[in-house]
């Protein structure tokens, strides 16, 4: 089997040591024997979007967001039509506020997203952060995640819009409605980071599955691992306090 | 104002006897009750005082300077390590101050937190200020680089017209803070472009001019995004430091060795600390000391004497068996501890420490910022633990730590017993704890196990 990563923007995205995701999506492909590809693609340079499964977008500092921000809306149509074909989008922090509608600074200036997630985002004074639990009902079943989150805005989907999971502990999109993330279709955004995916097994799994279905356009099943360690470290994290 | 002073001074011995350390809760007290304490009482130093602060190397600097200063025959207030906020420095000067709040020692030494430098420097009036680098720490306190820039540059612009700025000409986000009076500013720096390890590591902060926010180009990389740097478009370069170090020669755990140039003459310089980090924080006492008019004997002399500050690195003797504690708390001190760990020859038995408590970083994800695929090859065994022992094990085994040499105990003293198990008699065992596990593990270590010498002797010099 095969699969075919994007990673957009990695040397401007990469705050909350998201690279671990990578990792973890790399490895899990080669203790499967997983053919797996990851190509990085920054300002100015376009990914071929029919050749990627998978695209991941993570959040870095205000100067580095604003750079890609231009540039982003340039690979707008592009993603959007990839999202479409249902390839697998997982966007970080910043990477997902970039995908909503828009983004209102503390200073009432609006950043421009490119709507791919019927999202929008307002600065509030006081930042969020701490430890962060979910209950995702994501393929079906109850999956608890847990990662930590650090952001100053406040995201609300609009009406209809899934949230990823609900939360058991912390704030999540806007600590008012206790939604966390948004899916929508195989794209999804979220404000966990840990990194997300090497302690969540069961959620890097699925994405990966979700992308392997898309390389080779029929059902796919993974060979399971010894998750023994990840196991461990996700017990630990779900019993944290915000 | 005498009685003010006393009034805090007995808040303070109360609170020591109580067992709380007594080090921020008289200084909170008296900041309360006289918001201008730190101010007129610093104000007192007949040497004047320094200010230091960054990301990285604060307290193993200061220890330096103070070492230094000794040497000149002169007397120190410092405060202590852990009390670096405004509250800290007000408890430093009222506890060794006379009654009428006058100093009683010649110079000031002050390390701050960053978010809290530009409250204590715009109070302190120092006659140095000494900003040695600012990297990716633990954002669930700071929020980010540029913010706590924002903060200093505004700070060092309101803050009187005699106080010299000491710069890392190497660290761009540092450099740029000339723009403020850049006559009383003095670079230093690293000359030696054979120093750099020429790659730039994944945590690399602020590679972006600061001046028009194209991609700096690096000539030489010495450590994080520290180095030479000039930028294509602007012309925006590196400044040559006034005080510098040449001729770099590291010597992996053992130390470093580089001729130190000053406008004073220049002169060789050994330091028995390891890495290059080290040597950034000698560089650092150094120009400090230089812009104090300290000569140039007594620098040499107070760094060649100085021995590691309170657990930054350490050798202790458990019954016999030789250990090397050795502090990581974020990614850019993580790699200069891999590097120099990978210049030892030969496979070793470590023990990582990750506990997670506010003074460590709630968030532990910088631990997967830091190349730790780097200490794979050099690992015989490792064993993971603290608070978040599996949350480190895991990250060692996508670093490629194979699970026949992991072993997971987060209890910190059984995990130093099984580490000390696993080591021959002339082996080493080596201990990267975060801040409150190495806390722990010294008290522990003091409690339960033999060691060779008066625990005393690694606290404070």
């Amino acid at each position: 089997m095969e699969v075919r990563i994007a990673h957009l923007y990695p040397n401007l995205l990469n705050i909350y040591a998201d690279r671990g995701n990578i990792t973890a999506l790399r490895q899990r492909c080669i203790w499967r024997h997983i053919d797996v590809s990851i190509h990085e693609f920054t300002l100015g340079e376009e990914p071929d979007w029919d050749a990627y499964d998978l695209f991941y977008i993570s959040g870095g500092q205000d100067r580095e967001q604003n750079l890609v921000c231009s540039d982003l809306s340039l690979k707008s149509s592009g993603l959007k039509d990839a999202v479409e074909g249902d390839a697998v989008l997982l966007s970080i922090c910043g990477g997902y506020q970039l995908l909503g509608d828009y983004y209102r600074a503390a200073d009432g200036n609006t950043i421009e997203g490119i709507g791919l997630f019927r999202a929008r985002t307002i600065a509030g004074s006081k930042r969020l952060i701490g430890n962060v639990v979910i209950e995702s009902l994501l393929d079906g079943g109850r999956l608890s995640l847990a990662g930590f989150e650090n952001h100053a805005g406040r995201t609300y989907l609009d009406h209809g819009q899934e949230p990823l999971g609900r939360v058991v502990t912390g704030y999540g999109n806007n600590s008012e409605d206790g939604g966390e993330g948004i899916v929508y279709r195989n794209a999804i955004g979220t404000y966990m980071h840990g990194p997300l995916l090497p302690k969540n097994t069961a959620f890097a799994d699925y994405l990966l599955r979700k992308a392997l279905e898309h390389h080779h356009g029929e059902p796919v099943e993974l060979e399971s691992l010894d998750d023994s360690v990840e196991a461990h470290a996700l017990a630990v994290a779900l019993k944290l306090k915000k | 104002m005498v009685a003010k002073v006393a009034a805090s001074r007995a808040i303070g011995a109360v609170s020591a006897r109580a067992g709380h350390g007594g080090t921020n809760l008289p200084g909170r007290a008296v900041l309360a009750l006289d918001k201008g304490i730190i101010g007129r009482s610093a104000s007192g130093f007949n040497k004047g005082s320094i200010v230091v602060s960054a990301t990285n190397g604060k307290t193993t600097t200061c220890a330096m300077i103070a070492s230094i200063l000794t040497k000149e025959r002169l007397s120190v207030t410092r405060n202590r390590e852990g009390a670096n906020l405004a509250a800290g420095v007000a408890s430093a000067l009222l506890k060794e101050s006379s009654m009428t709040g006058r100093p009683c020692a010649d110079v000031g030494l002050f390390e701050v937190d960053e978010a809290a430098f530009p409250e204590v420097a715009c109070q302190v009036a120092p006659r140095v200020a000494l900003l040695m680098n600012l990297f990716r720490d633990q954002l669930d306190r700071y929020g980010e680089l540029e913010h706590i820039a924002g903060l200093w540059r505004a700070a060092l612009r309101s803050m009187s017209s005699s106080t010299t700025k000491v710069l890392n000409a190497d660290d761009p986000l540092v450099a740029a803070m000339a723009g403020v009076r850049p006559e009383k500013t003095l670079y230093f720096g690293i000359e030696d472009t054979a120093a750099g390890s020429g790659i730039m590591q994944h945590a690399s902060d602020s590679k972006y001019c600061t001046v028009c926010g194209h991609p700096f180009d690096y000539d030489a990389i010495y450590m994080g995004h520290m180095g030479r740097y000039h930028c294509s478009r602007c012309g925006n370069s590196r400044p040559s430091p006034t005080v510098y170090a040449d001729e770099v020669e590291l010597q992996g755990m053992h130390g470093s060795r580089f001729r130190l140039v000053t406008p004073a003459g220049e002169i060789p310089v050994e330091i028995s600390l390891p890495g290059l980090y080290n040597l950034y924080n000698a560089l650092a006492a150094a120009a400090a000391c230089f812009a104090l008019d300290i000569r140039l004997k007594s620098i040499v002399a107070g760094l060649a004497e100085f021995s590691a500050a309170f657990g930054r690195v350490e050798e202790i003797s458990i019954d016999g068996q030789r250990v090397m504690l050795l502090l990581v708390k974020n990614p850019a001190g993580f790699n200069e501890v891999i590097r120099t760990l990978a210049m030892e020859p030969g496979k070793k038995t470590l023990m990582l420490a990750l506990n997670d408590r506010i003074a460590d970083g709630r968030d532990i994800s910088w631990i997967w910022d830091a190349d730790l695929e780097q200490l794979t090859p050099a690992a015989a065994h490792v064993v993971a633990s603290g608070t978040r022992a599996w949350e480190m094990a895991m990250r060692l085994k996508y670093a490629g730590v194979s699970h026949e040499v992991l072993e997971v105990q987060p209890d910190l003293g059984q995990a130093l017993k099984a580490a000390l198990e696993m080591i021959g008699s002339d082996e080493k065992l080596y201990v990267l704890p975060t801040y409150t596990a190495m806390l722990a593990l010294r008290h522990e270590i003091s409690q339960h196990f033999r060691i060779d010498r008066q625990l005393e002797d690694l606290v404070w010099k």
